[in-house]
């Protein structure tokens, strides 16, 4: 063996092995890969936090005089992990149990990466920026229990998607300016001709949403919020996208259909009255033999007001406080008049709610609502009446 | 209002305090706790601001009385059948009319122009083709997505449009008797009135169990149900409306609807049958224990009259008042006087009424008359006003009344001939049924 061949042996017997393992630090192989995830490497160093809050009710309804009877559900158990990756990148997800472990779903995985308050980077499973209650809905911060028609059945929240895009806070003097806009794989083919036998947003959130595009064309959502620190605030927002799955194997079976959702949201307070408002407006492409029946255009809103009638130490709870609520609402499924007839199409609700709850603190709340629901059908017979009672609490953890 | 520089955004966390401390009385606790119990309390005895039934005079969806538990249990099974709404995935098309049975008879009653069944055919050289290679008879001109919808071949020689009926009360007209009903026929007019049922001879299906009572010709059946009387029973009328009107195969009829004009066996991708027998039977379970439909105001002075008057200008020589049911497994059914207003016999309607179209072997001019109960119930399905005729054509009572020729052009010529008031108690007694 030449000095040559003596310094190779060396270099790979000893010199190299020595600097892989020290370019693993140290003392641990590939097998351990599952022990040296920063989040146990950075243990003390780093800032995670879990949360999540807890919903349940009991219902009592009745629909033209026939009722379920009294009915006890624990309507959502969601969990929150926040981290922070570094001084400007974060984490967060949120994972919901609803009703039990009837629906297990993942609302949100995304990661925030700040190049600049007015420009944060957001990729994931996020929460689509349209209206307002889809992105500020949980329990414990309202004080009725079922969220607005127009934020269930017109914008079909909640609306979670895989996408990418930009948001950002700009401020100045008393204003705010926000804004939201993301690349999506957008709603999918049940929007029509799903089992509810209308065009039905929330249809289209198949199982495949979080997965992979039907149809490979993304969708796009967008929102501006304004907010002045005195008066409240106004957002606009916008979803567009192609719902049908249009090609196969790269052949064109059917023409591709959008669908469009317009939004706008108003918070404010007038003296104590905390006034919350949304409006949606829905354009969705059908194909012509289907008019009628599924309707091309919607709309629904909502205006809701709540008041404090009293803030006081209660039954030991220091920050306690006592709201009455009101909320107005209507939600047209099916916008437009019959050919055949000239008669308005019905399939519409118009709601009325009244809430009392209490808040031992900010963040938990007991509720007890009432609610009444006049329901027309789509060809406009006299309407089927819907109401009751909840009572329920929910309560961030 | 907050400080901070977020907006109504998820990133809000926790929620904005709502509550600075300030001290009350005690007093005020509890009546802050009496606020928040009262609506519980309300609870169990808030029957009075929870909406009550409408009266039971005034829908049709309800089940016969008398029947027992299990037979109450397999109603509901079939009312949650027929009120199921199909989706693509579900198997509905791939070429349709409707996506459920609720859509076409809302609260169980009359349909709408928008769900209306259109059916084509075409006379040539005196033989009658229903253009199967067209997709007829029956038209299907909605479509799920990536399908074509059937459109109406220009050589078609006859087409009609078909108004949805109600379905209450079918049930007990199933049980009629052939007997009765070919002792109320008279095709060759010998009692001279200028009227003559004559009762539709259908080909059962292969899946069809003939009643005792049953009086066939040549293996044919009286048909009963269906504007033309092309369906003998409820069995196979609801077999073919899952098939024809939603696309929807079953193990009475596997073989899925395509669209010929658009080529080759174009069915959906589901799989096959999509309904099992069970469903269709609970359905047929469902329609033939739906009740009577119910009289309103039948003690009133005007509506008494005018059911005198329907008498006197011999609307009952089609509209028969009064029959009886037979023998049946469902003992609410069996054996009881009826008030359908119909001798479920073929009649010619005249020449306005005649669309060219042939279902079975009739006179294209012919039509089964139609049951008249439930009939003041009309606009409650119709969505506020009255489409009627076999096609909706008519707007009001009157209006169908005058559009009656044929066979019935003497009552029409005597309907005319009333003073005013006698013309409004005919009417009152109409909205009666």
């Amino acid at each position: 063996m030449n000095l040559k061949h003596l310094f190779v042996a060396i270099l790979l017997t000893v010199v190299l092995p020595s600097y892989l393992l020290r370019a693993q630090d140290d003392s641990t192989t590939t097998l351990d890969a599952a022990y040296t995830r920063p989040f146990i490497t950075n243990i003390g160093s780093s800032s995670t936090a879990i949360g999540g809050y807890l919903e349940g009710n009991t219902n009592y309804f009745a629909e033209d005089g026939i009722s379920e009877g009294l009915s006890m559900e624990l309507r959502r158990f969601n969990v929150f992990l926040f981290s922070t990756i570094g001084q400007r990148i974060r984490f967060l997800a949120e994972l919901e149990f609803e009703h039990g472990t009837e629906e297990i779903a993942l609302e949100t995985a995304q990661l925030d990466l700040e190049i600049d308050p007015a420009l944060v980077l957001r990729g994931g499973i996020v929460l689509v920026p349209i209206g307002a209650n889809n992105v500020n809905h949980d329990s414990p911060r309202w004080e009725f229990i079922e969220r607005p028609l127009v934020a269930t059945e017109i914008i079909p929240s909640t609306l979670s998607e895989i996408g990418f895009g930009l948001n950002g806070n700009l401020a100045f003097d008393r204003w705010v300016l926000a804004y939201d806009a993301y690349l999506l794989n957008g709603l999918q083919n049940d929007v029509i001709l799903n089992s509810e036998g209308r065009t039905w947003l929330q249809a289209g959130k198949s199982e495949e949403l979080l997965a992979e595009d039907n149809n490979g064309e993304p969708a796009f959502s967008a929102k501006l919020a304004l907010r002045q620190r005195d008066y409240g605030e106004v957002g606009l927002s916008f979803y567009r996208g192609v719902y049908n799955s249009f090609e196969r194997e790269g052949e064109a079976i059917d023409d591709a259909r959008s669908l469009s959702i317009f939004a706008i949201d108003v918070a404010t307070e007038i003296e104590k009255a905390r006034i919350h408002a949304e409006f949606a407006f829905n354009a969705i492409d059908i194909p012509a033999n289907l008019d009628e029946l599924y309707g091309d255009a919607q709309w629904g809103g909502y205006v809701e007001v709540t008041y404090p009638i009293l803030e006081s130490p209660l039954f030991g709870f220091e920050n306690a406080s006592l709201l009455a609520g009101l909320r107005l609402e209507r939600i047209d499924y099916n916008v437009g008049s019959f050919a055949a007839t000239g008669r308005n199409r019905g399939d519409e609700i118009d709601a009325l709610a009244f809430s009392l709850s209490f808040r031992p603190s900010a963040d938990a709340v007991i509720r007890a609502n009432y609610s009444h629901h006049w329901i027309t059908d789509l060809l406009g017979n006299p309407s089927i009446k819907r109401a009751g009672f909840q009572f329920g609490f929910a309560s961030y953890f | 209002m907050n400080s901070d520089n977020s907006t109504g955004s998820a990133d809000n966390y926790p929620f904005q305090q709502y509550c600075p401390a300030r001290r009350r009385p005690v007093t005020i606790n509890f009546l802050c706790l009496l606020l928040l119990i009262v609506p519980i309390l309300l609870l169990p005895s808030c029957d009075s601001i929870l909406p009550s039934a409408p009266a039971s005079e005034d829908v049709l969806a309800e089940p016969v009385e008398d029947l027992s538990p299990e037979q109450l249990a397999l109603h509901i099974s079939g009312d949650i059948e027929f009120a199921r709404v199909f989706g693509a995935a579900d198997g509905l098309g791939p070429v349709f009319v409707a996506a459920s049975c609720e859509s076409c008879h809302v609260g169980d009653g009359k349909g709408h122009p928008l769900t209306t069944l259109t059916r084509f055919g075409r006379l040539a050289d005196g033989v009658w083709d229903p253009m199967p290679d067209f997709g007829g008879p029956q038209l299907q001109q909605r479509a799920i997505d990536g399908f074509a919808p059937e459109m109406i071949p220009a050589h078609a020689t006859g087409v009609t449009r078909l108004m949805p009926p109600a379905v209450t009360g079918l049930g007990y007209l199933e049980l009629v008797p052939d007997e009765t009903l070919l002792a109320l026929a008279d095709p060759d007019d010998a009692d001279g009135d200028g009227i003559s049922g004559v009762a539709q001879y259908v080909d059962p299906p292969d899946y069809f169990q003939p009643q005792p009572g049953s009086i066939p010709i040549d293996g044919r059946y009286i048909g009963r149900f269906g504007k033309k009387a092309g369906a003998i029973d409820l069995l196979q009328q609801v077999v073919n409306a899952y098939k024809n009107d939603m696309g929807i195969t079953s193990d009475f009829e596997i073989d899925d609807l395509f669209n010929p004009q658009a080529g080759g066996n174009t069915v959906d991708e589901v799989a096959d049958p999509e309904v099992p027998a069970s469903t269709v039977h609970s359905v047929v379970f469902y329609i033939r224990t739906l009740k009577v439909p119910p009289r309103r105001d039948a003690d009133n002075p005007e509506v008494l009259a005018g059911e005198e008057v329907f008498k006197r200008i011999n609307c009952s020589g089609c509209h028969t008042p009064v029959l009886q049911t037979g023998p049946s497994d469902i003992e609410a059914l069996a054996n009881v006087e009826i008030y359908p207003f119909t001798d479920l016999l073929l009649h010619d309607m005249g020449a306005e009424l005649n669309d060219a179209y042939i279902d079975v072997g009739e006179e294209p001019g012919e039509w089964r008359t139609p049951p008249l109960w439930g009939l003041g119930l009309a606009a409650d399905s119709q969505g506020g006003r009255m489409f009627l005729m076999h096609d909706g054509r008519a707007a009001t009572l009157t209006e169908a009344i005058l559009l009656h020729g044929g066979e019935a052009a003497a009552s029409r010529a005597a309907f005319q001939a009333l003073s005013a008031s006698e013309q409004n108690q005919l009417l009152r007694f109409l909205e009666s049924l």
